[in-house]
């Protein structure tokens, strides 16, 4: 991957002039290569990686198995499109194994949540299947650990 | 104890350690442990962590109650997997049986490389400015210390000419640390080649600290042990600690000839035993995917290096394009203060802890060592706090 996404990726904030030094360009390049990747949809948007655990918010988060009928013409893409659009789903991926769709669903409370499940996911054409597991807990997300653990001082001063 | 005692056990203490100078390292760390708030950039030591799995090898190992010695030289796999790896990057063979050494640390194999092969009186080269134990363990080998001093006119690259200069009929040995701590400098190909021409010419031994070989960037490393009949008059030092973040193991290797092993190991079976299991089981891990831990690391340092350039070039502080290792070697001339003070009053009028070039050898005043193995955040401030130093300056 280009090096300019990888420090983006790390940190949406750093300063494109922080940036031009890193990889020795301009500041103005940098800029003009954002601006292209959003541009082009590689750069699809940028968020910060909250840890809602702390937070003492009303929400949950399910992870929820898809088991799929595939049409005939299309294959899950159809109904995988239907899906994403309900704003419930934060994240829904294709994935190989036991079922096929994977998807990252919140709601207000565990109530909320089967509601979606029972009368609007259930009820797709093509469905044949689901399986709910609610979050309980987050200990990395996005690469991120959630518990920041003790930094272990190195001595300020060495060879 | 009252003061006549003291007095006389200051007097037991051997003659020739004081010769031994105090580490201006030492002296620098105690002023800067007493403040609060201080943004270093003087640590010789990588800022990441180890990588997981090098870590959890090693806690794996101590679970299944891997607590014992080892064979002095160290674990036969291991060494398996050191031979392989120095073959492999270094175009180096080994017998892991016979030619390889693990160590406690490239510290430890420089001491017992310099020993096996010092008699009093003996002479042992080495560039300079450099790595801070050199001098001092020539020292404590009743040897004679013998600094080739480099100049930023050259890049810190040491020349023949230079070498000419400093040899004599008493030199045994020339020590050789590129890429190089403090100056991040490298040798190229040529570099390399004309230091081989001269230690096969003057008949010497070469002891190579090749521990930041690894952090090269924009080149491909070159050892000057590398070159044709080099192998058996070289001692190749190595160890974990820079490329793999692995300094608190304290785990390196000396490879050489058997005759330079055994006589390495006649020190080491007496003095460590062995390098500590556990370290060792951790480097066999390091070993199993090496240039996957390192390309992330290299590949952060090498763009905080690209930052640090152009933040000095920006402020007005000059420095040469470091090729190596994770220092940047800037030079205070133009600001007309001596190294130490330079370091001194950036540390007490901003908080920033840098490293008088003089703690690398008298060569290395005028100039100042940044380490860059420091977050990017804390990098970003260090640099702003600079900058405001120097505007008042
Ligand atoms: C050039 C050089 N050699 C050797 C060492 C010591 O390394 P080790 O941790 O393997 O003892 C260092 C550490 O700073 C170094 O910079």
């Amino acid at each position: 991957m280009d090096e300019l996404l990888k420090i983006l990726k790390n940190n949406a904030l750093e300063s494109p002039e922080n940036i031009a030094k890193m990889l020795n360009v301009s500041a103005d390049e940098v800029r003009e290569r954002i601006a292209d990747y959003e541009k082009r949809g590689v750069i699809k948007g940028y968020q910060a990686i909250v840890n809602e655990d702390v937070l003492d918010i009303d929400r949950v988060t399910a992870l929820i198995e898809v088991k799929v009928n595939p049409e005939r013409e299309g294959g899950f893409n159809h109904v995988a499109s239907r899906i994403s659009k309900f704003p419930e789903v934060q994240s829904i991926y294709l994935v190989s194994g036991d079922f096929d769709l994977l998807l990252f669903v919140v709601g207000r409370d565990l109530k909320q949540v089967a509601f979606f499940v029972s009368e609007k996911l259930a009820t797709i054409d093509g469905v044949q299947g689901t399986a709910t597991h609610f979050m309980l807990k987050t200990y990395k997300h996005h690469g991120v650990l959630m518990e920041s653990q003790d930094e272990y001082e190195r001595l300020k001063v060495s060879p | 104890m009252n003061t006549n005692a003291s007095k006389s056990v200051r007097d037991v203490i051997a003659g020739h350690l004081d010769a031994v100078p105090r580490s201006g390292i030492r002296d620098f760390f105690e002023i800067v442990s007493t403040m609060q708030d201080v943004i270093s950039l003087g640590i010789g030591e990588p800022d990441f962590d180890t990588p997981w799995h090098i870590r959890e090898a090693s806690i794996f190992a101590l679970e299944r109650g891997v607590t014992s010695y080892t064979s002095n030289f160290g674990l036969l796999k291991l060494r398996r997997a050191i031979a392989a790896y120095v073959d492999r990057m270094f175009g180096l063979r080994y017998s892991p049986e016979h030619e390889v050494l693990v160590t406690v640390g490239v510290s430890e194999a420089l001491d017992i490389a310099i020993r096996a092969i010092c008699n009093p009186g003996d002479e042992i080269m080495y560039h300079e400015p450099c790595y801070v134990s050199y001098g001092p363990l020539i020292q404590f080998a009743h040897g004679v210390p013998v600094a080739v001093p480099t100049s930023i006119e050259n890049e810190f690259r040491l020349t023949r000419d230079a070498l000419e200069a400093h040899v004599t009929p008493k030199t045994k040995a020339l020590i050789l640390n590129y890429p190089n701590n403090p100056t991040g400098a490298a040798l190229t190909q040529a570099d390399a080649q004309a230091i081989a021409e001269f230690v096969i010419d003057h008949d010497l031994l070469l002891i190579t600290d090749e521990i930041y070989a690894e952090l090269s960037y924009d080149h491909e490393h070159i050892s000057a042990a590398s070159f044709p009949n080099m192998r058996e008059r070289t001692i190749f030092l190595h160890g974990f600690s820079k490329a793999w973040a692995m300094t608190g193991f304290r785990v390196g290797y000396a490879c050489a000839p058997p005759e330079l092993t055994d006589a390495m190991m006649k020190i080491h079976q007496y003095t460590m035993l062995c390098a500590p299991i556990l370290s060792q089981e951790a480097a066999l891990e390091a070993l199993d995917e090496p240039e996957n831990d390192i390309a992330g690391m290299k590949s952060e340092y090498q763009k905080r290096r690209n930052y640090l350039l152009r933040s000095f070039q920006e402020m007005g502080l000059s420095c040469f394009e470091p090729r190596g290792a994770f220092y940047a070697f800037p030079s205070v001339r133009e600001t007309g203060l001596s190294s130490k003070d330079f370091a001194l009053r950036l540390l007490e009028e901003e908080k920033v802890a840098c490293v008088p070039g003089t703690a690398f050898g008298p060569s290395g005043e005028g100039f100042v060592r940044c380490s860059y193995a420091t977050a990017f955040d804390a990098l970003k401030e260090a640099i702003k706090r600079t900058a405001a130093f120097l505007k008042r300056l």
